[in-house]
């Protein structure tokens, strides 16, 4: 665990930038401090590793105060992660990554061995071991940066907008394998960002820090959709929010799935105009995963690729209602396409039954958590 | 001139060119020794810690105005008398090449320190690199490049230095041009010419070739093996 | 110092610091002529970039000294010919400059070339009055080394023989005599930094858009 004690931090030309800070980051747990630019993030993560030195109050790690620790010894029991990962130039990426085991004192086998290990968990071919950064793109030396940081096994960890210097969806992909990851590993870790979504995305629970770096609300990602402490959290969340705290509730097992007729890709005119009466018709694959919507009015040929209206998402039956509904409302047809885990067709729903049985869910004060994403 | 350095009678004696090489090697190399011993130092100082960036700065533009020439003569003339014998001659005159040696060194490795990526920096310490280690570790090594176009340079400054003291007495190669031109002996001048030019190529051929072996690949962005940039692979999809 | 000497030889001195501007400011100027275009081809393309760079900065390792002597023999003329001293110091500064204008010139952004282009502007035009306006910047700080170490370099040139103020030093060391040497120390600095802020007014006038401090 990591705890904030009444930490205040003014710079010398009396900037304050973190304003009695007390906060708790619970064992195995990932928490996010987020919050506009400037609100004192950065520097809130710095002085956990005292790369800042708090002007008052302290910092425990498992209860023990790191004020006064040897800086050096703190700093290797913490993995520490920045926005451009920082990567050295001039050591190939897998002696990047044995920087830190053989800080704490491994070999240098020892720690290439556990280097190779880690490139392969974040996700990095062993062809890129004997590359050197320039060669790697942003998302890859932030995953050099990730499996640095875990080289030595640290307990904790921060990370400072990891993931904020790379394209959309590299950041997205980069974000589900770190949560996989974390749900492996467990660490304790703080984690810095600007972006709301990234928040509530990695959570477990979000610090939402306001300018002069004051704790406006500490909560789960549901809570601060569901129940924001006041105006400012409230606008700092945003508009949506409460179309994206469905993605903290779990598709009810109550939601009526309809069956819905569909037909394999490459079947004729004749059979997609027999299979509905609908304007709107499904196309799956041999293994019975949704594909897209033809129309069988329009139809010329045998359904091809090219027929296909794409525009519909698919919700899993253990998804959220977030999917559920976001699956019914894309849908050409206006009927949300739930699948199974194998990702086989189950049915569909439509948006008015997911609104009734948010209804009900709600009128039965259920709110079990799901995952966002 | 191919006749002067192929009479045999000039390689031989006190003052053979064999001599005069020597003699200009080693001033070269107790200049750029004892500037480097200076200079590398109060640059990896002033490039780790941030302060007397104003001096650096100063003394280096001061310096590049200065004419070396005026510079021995009067530093000659001034120190000389403090020194008797020979050394009269020879103090004053390395005196100046070190001076001139330091402020290249300087700057350069205070630049090379300073420019290196601040996050890798950050990332060191964050990691718990120790101030020393962090400079030797990661500050120096990615610094490496113009730490050693500094040395170059003032390699340069010195050889060419070394040559127009021969004026003031000092030995080296010059000797056979300022000889040479009292004695109006314009074969003899030449061929100190060509030879100090020679001089000052292959030696800078040897830093660009110390620079090929110690300098990271990482750095110089020179491909070792064959890794010819593969595509980014997407690795795991996330549909 | 003996300010009787300065006095009585201030006629003669003023002969050597006009030698000395005169050898300092020509080669310069002739330097640049020869630089724009070599820098541009070496901006232009990759292969001859090395050869052109390489080639030059060869010239720029040979000791001044040396290449004061070795020039007679190269260009036919007299060991005390002013001329060595201008063809020697164009070679530093070509050597120095068409580094120099090829980094101004890959310093100028792809998107205003690419601008220019769309305009329809021809490579020439684009050249003149596109990219090198815009590499000014890295070309006078590249000029004003060039313009400052020459006028250090030509006093080198004394001991050969050449007029300029680099007399003075000789003269000094000859007579055991500090005055001269000091006088030629304080003109050749002085020389140094009005040609410096020459380069920097020139420069500024050429690039009326680019800030600069604004004076209380
Ligand atoms: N070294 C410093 N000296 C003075 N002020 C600083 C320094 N570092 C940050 N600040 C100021 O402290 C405040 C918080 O900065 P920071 O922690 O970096 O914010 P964030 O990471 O939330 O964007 C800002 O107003 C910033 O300008
Ligand atoms: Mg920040």
């Amino acid at each position: 665990m990591i705890t904030f004690e009444h930490v205040s931090k003014v710079y010398p030309d009396g900037t304050h930038a973190v304003h009695d800070l007390t906060f708790d980051a619970p064992t195995g747990k990932l928490t996010v401090l987020v919050g506009p630019s400037g609100c004192g993030k950065t520097t809130s993560l710095r002085m956990v590793n005292r790369l800042i030195r708090p002007t008052s109050g302290d910092i425990l790690l498992d209860g023990e105060s790191t004020n006064g620790m040897d800086e050096a010894l703190l700093r290797r029991r913490i993995g520490y992660v920045i926005q451009h990962a920082g990567l050295f130039p001039h050591r190939t990426v897998l002696d990047n990554v044995a920087a830190t085991p053989r800080l704490s004192g491994a070999s240098k086998r020892q720690a290439r061995l556990i280097a190779g290990e880690l490139l392969e968990r974040v996700g990095l071919p062993a062809t890129f071991a004997s590359r050197y950064p320039w060669q790697l793109s942003g998302g890859q030396q932030q995953r050099v940066g990730v499996a640095r940081a875990l080289a030595s096994d640290p307990d904790f960890m921060l990370m400072d907008e990891p993931f904020s210097a790379v394209d959309p969806v590299v950041r997205s992909q980069l974000q589900d394998e770190f949560l996989r990851l974390q749900r492996e590993i467990g660490k304790t870790i703080i984690m810095v960002t600007h972006d709301i979504d990234e928040a509530l995305k990695l959570g477990d629970q979000v610090a939402v820090l306001r300018t002069g770096g004051k704790l406006a609300q500490l909560a789960t990602p549901e809570e601060l959709l569901t129940a924001p402490a006041d105006a400012f959290v409230a606008d700092f969340v945003g508009r949506d929010r409460g179309y994206r705290s469905l993605g903290f509730v779990a598709a009810a097992p109550g939601l009526v799935v309809r069956s819905e007729p569909s037909v394999p890709i490459g079947s004729s005119v004749e059979d997609a105009r027999a299979a509905t009466d609908d304007d709107w018709l499904l196309v799956v694959d041999e293994r019975a995963h949704p594909l897209g919507w033809v129309e069988p009015r329009t139809l010329r040929a045998p359904i091809s690729f090219s027929d296909l209206n794409l525009s519909g998402t698919v919700a899993h039956r253990t998804g959220t209602m977030r999917h559920v509904l976001d699956a019914s409302l894309s849908a050409p047809s206006r009927r949300g396409v739930l699948v199974d885990e194998d990702g086989a067709l189950v049915g569909s729903v439509t948006a008015a039954e997911v609104v009734g049985s948010l209804a009900e869910i709600h009128a039965a004060g259920v709110t079990t958590g799901g995952t966002a994403s | 001139m191919i006749d002067y350095l192929l009479d045999p009678a000039h390689w031989t004696g006190s003052d053979s060119i064999g001599t005069l090489l020597v003699q200009h090697l080693i001033y070269t190399g107790l200049s750029l020794l004892v500037a480097a011993v200076i200079g590398v130092p109060i640059g990896l100082y002033v490039g780790h810690t941030g302060k007397g960036t104003f001096f650096i700065a100063g003394v280096a533009n001061a310096l590049r105005a200065l004419p070396t020439l005026g510079l021995v003569i009067l530093l000659v003339i001034v120190i000389a008398p403090a020194f008797a014998s020979e050394l009269a001659f020879v103090i004053p005159s390395l005196i100046v090449l070190v001076l001139l040696a330091i402020p290249p060194i300087m700057t350069n490795t205070y630049a090379g320190v300073r420019a290196v990526d601040a996050a890798a920096v950050d990332a060191a310490v964050g990691m718990g690199y120790r101030p020393l280690k962090v400079l030797f570790a990661v500050q120096v090594p990615c610094a490496l490049p113009l730490i050693l176009s500094g040395f170059r340079g003032a390699t340069l400054q010195v050889i060419s230095t070394a040559t127009i003291a021969a004026y003031v007495s000092l030995g080296g190669l010059g000797r056979l041009i300022i000889d040479g031109r009292a004695q109006n002996d314009y074969d003899q001048m030449l061929a100190g010419a060509v030879l100090v030019a020679a001089l000052a190529l292959l030696v800078d051929l040897g830093i660009g070739l110390i620079g090929r072996f110690a300098v990271s690949p990482g750095l110089t962005r020179r491909r070792i093996r064959a890794t010819a940039a593969q595509p980014v692979l997407a690795t795991t999809a996330t549909a | 110092m003996n300010l009787d000497w300065i006095v009585r030889e201030s006629d003669s001195i003023l002969v050597l610091l006009v030698w000395h501007l005169g050898l300092s400011v020509v080669p310069v100027v002739i330097g640049l002529a020869m630089a724009l275009p070599l820098g541009w081809v070496a901006h232009r393309s990759g292969a001859f970039k090395s050869v052109v760079l390489g080639t030059t900065g060869l010239l720029y390792t040979v000791p001044s000294l040396a290449l004061f002597v070795m020039l007679p023999s190269i260009l036919g003329t007299r060991i005390l010919d002013p001329l060595n001293v201008v063809v020697a110091l164009t070679v530093y500064t070509v050597a120095l400059l068409v580094r120099t204008v090829s980094d101004g010139l890959d310093s100028v952004p792809v998107e205003t070339v690419q601008a220019a282009q769309a305009m329809g502007y021809r490579t020439l035009q684009r050249l003149v009055s596109v990219e090198l306006p815009v590499a000014v910047p890295v070309i006078a700080a590249g000029l004003r080394v060039a313009v400052v170490s020459n006028v250090s370099v030509v006093s080198i040139a004394a001991l050969i023989g050449t007029q300029q103020l680099g007399l003075l030093f000789t003269q000094g060391a000859q007579l055991r005599f500090l005055t001269p040497i000091i006088v030629g120390i304080v003109l050749c600095l002085v020389l140094a930094v009005v040609l410096d802020g020459l380069v920097v007014l020139l420069a500024r006038r050429l690039t009326p858009w680019t800030p600069r401090a604004v004076h209380a």
